[in-house]
């Protein structure tokens, strides 16, 4: 039944660092290399070498401009994949039962043998996080890497989700998140992660944790008054120079 | 949302085909013989017509009979299970008429609220869709049923009750555009909450994650039809309700009553285009689009 579990053992997620990513799309890679030879369905790609190329992803990093009232504009870099929501719309709205969540440790599966490739599961994610392969018309989404993480014969620190065991800048983290002394729980609790579209009542499992704020430089620089550009009310021959090129016809004024 | 052709043909003749069938239903006097064969005939073919389009935008409609296991949960099975009911309730509510001439009436009572079950749970697989703010609204669930009874009175022949209910579905149609146009920004879902990074400044989408693109963006974002919103509602407006209604009030024959029925099919095809084109997906924040 695609009724939702009313409580799971365990809350398996990813906490996300938007402040130390640097936006290397690794994770995409892995993720797309490891899930398309394992778990259901491959990840096709359709017209991958023309200039129209597309392919489903279950993993993938966005870039946003934040402009502050009144500092410089940040650039973060945002990866996003299945939150595995506690209170899924995917899986509710699911006709044959193949959309499911685990009552063991809350990880939302598609049972790809019982999909009709309808698409209202995508239809019902906020995230854009499920995607109809144009080949196996399946809906893929992201397994948390369940068939790396209870791996037993994976060496114990490849047992992790392959987008977090590729992260180069150490921006993704995997544990338990209903465990409130969990490592990822308490990284949570201490930077103010939060969750996306909290209005749309999902309830989602993986939190992210916000940029930290820039620090203000100090004036170090005993030289940096000398450095200072060249006034605008410019004197001598800087100033002549600029009425000389002001009054040419067409020139600046 | 893409306006997919398989699921507008879907929700335009279904909803036509159960309209009738409900009225063909409740009727205290039934035609019988070929009449009552021609009337189950358009019902089932437009009832059922729509249901195998609708299992084309599938992938994988072998499997289909699996939808019909969730209705707990799931308004998409629960429309399945209301369909296949109905369906099955008034082919014997329709053999008594045709063959034996006989009305067993409470059959029929049955398939019509069988009929107006499917059409309601229809309108609730895109209502319940928080994510489409614009379907997100009791406007929808009206105008399916307006338009579903309002039609297979068209096509029943009842020129009063057509009218009225031609005239209410016009109404509820004005209403769902007036306010589906805010309902997104009413949801208060923005890039600034999709990102949780309102809190810092004006968010802006910098760079998409891929240079080409992908189903999230051709399921979900469809911009270039809205263009012409503002004239395919007038050409709604005027097909759908205004050239049937006048028909009906300066009298009908067979002729004219075809006129008013194919007028009225392809407004309501017109609309479903819109209501497809314009609903606004959240995910298409992300992109910065909608």
């Amino acid at each position: 039944m695609t009724t939702l579990p009313t409580s799971t053992d365990k809350k398996l997620g990813l906490v996300i660092d938007l402040d130390t990513c640097v936006g290397c799309h690794a994770c995409v890679v892995s993720c797309k290399g490891w899930n398309t030879e394992n778990y259901g369905a491959p990840l096709s790609d359709q017209n991958a070498y023309s200039g129209a190329a597309s392919g489903t992803f279950l993993n993938r990093v966005h870039s946003y401009e934040v402009q502050p009232a009144d500092k410089a504009a940040q650039l973060i870099h945002f990866p996003k994949s299945c939150l595995h929501c506690e209170d899924a719309p995917c899986v509710t709205v699911c006709p044959t039962g193949a959309s499911y969540k685990r009552v063991e440790d809350g990880i939302v599966l598609v049972n790809e043998k019982d999909c009709i490739g309808c698409g209202l599961c995508a239809w019902a994610c906020p995230y854009g996080a499920r995607e109809l392969d144009a080949e196996e018309k399946v809906m893929k989404k992201c397994t948390l890497c369940v068939d790396r993480i209870y791996n037993t014969n994976l060496p114990e620190e490849d047992r992790q989700p392959a987008c977090v065991r590729t992260c180069p800048a150490g921006a993704r983290h995997f544990g338990d998140l209903g465990d409130p002394d969990s490592d990822v729980s308490q990284l949570v609790a201490e930077r103010g992660g939060f969750d996306l579209m909290p209005e749309q009542g999902t309830k989602p499992v993986n939190k992210y944790l916000p940029p930290r704020p820039k620090d203000v430089e100090p004036e170090f620089d005993i030289l940096a008054p000398y450095l200072e550009p060249i006034a605008t009310d410019g004197k001598g021959f800087v100033g002549w120079l600029d009425k000389a090129l002001s009054a040419l016809p067409g020139g600046a004024k | 949302m893409h306006p997919a052709p398989s699921v507008i043909i879907f929700t335009t003749f279904s909803g036509l085909g159960f309209g009738l069938l409900f009225w063909l239903g409740i009727d205290a006097t039934a035609p019988t013989g070929w009449v009552a064969f021609v009337f189950f005939a358009i019902a089932y073919l437009m009832a059922v017509g729509g249901l195998v389009a609708s299992t084309f935008h599938l992938g994988h409609p072998e499997r289909a009979i699996k939808a019909f296991s969730q209705w707990r949960s799931s308004w998409l099975s629960r429309e399945g299970i209301a369909a296949v009911f109905t369906l099955l309730i008034m082919a014997l509510y329709g053999a008594g008429l045709v063959f034996f001439g006989a009305q067993w009436s409470p059959l029929g009572w049955l398939g019509a609220l069988g009929a107006l079950a499917t059409v309601f749970t229809t309108s609730m697989i895109y209502t319940q869709l928080k994510t489409v703010p614009r379907w997100h609204h009791w406007t929808t669930p009206a105008l399916f049923l307006a338009l579903s009874l309002g039609g297979g009175a068209l096509l029943s022949g009842r020129v009063t009750v057509a009218l009225v209910l031609l005239l209410v579905a016009a109404a509820v149609q004005i209403a769902a555009w007036y306010f589906g146009d805010t309902r997104l920004k009413a949801s208060g879902t923005s890039l600034a909450s999709a990102t949780g990074l309102g809190g810092i400044g004006e968010v802006r989408a910098f760079e998409p994650p891929h240079t080409g693109t992908n189903y999230l963006l051709k399921e979900f974002v469809h911009v270039v039809g809205r263009k012409h919103a503002t004239q395919l509602r007038l050409i709604t407006l005027l097909l759908a309700f205004a050239v049937p209604i006048a028909i009906l009030l300066l009298g009908v024959n067979h002729i004219t009553a075809l006129l008013a029925v194919v007028s009225h099919i392809a407004g309501v095809l017109c609309l479903r285009w819109l209501f497809f084109a314009q609903a606004e997906h959240v995910v298409g924040l992300y992109y910065g689009k909608r």
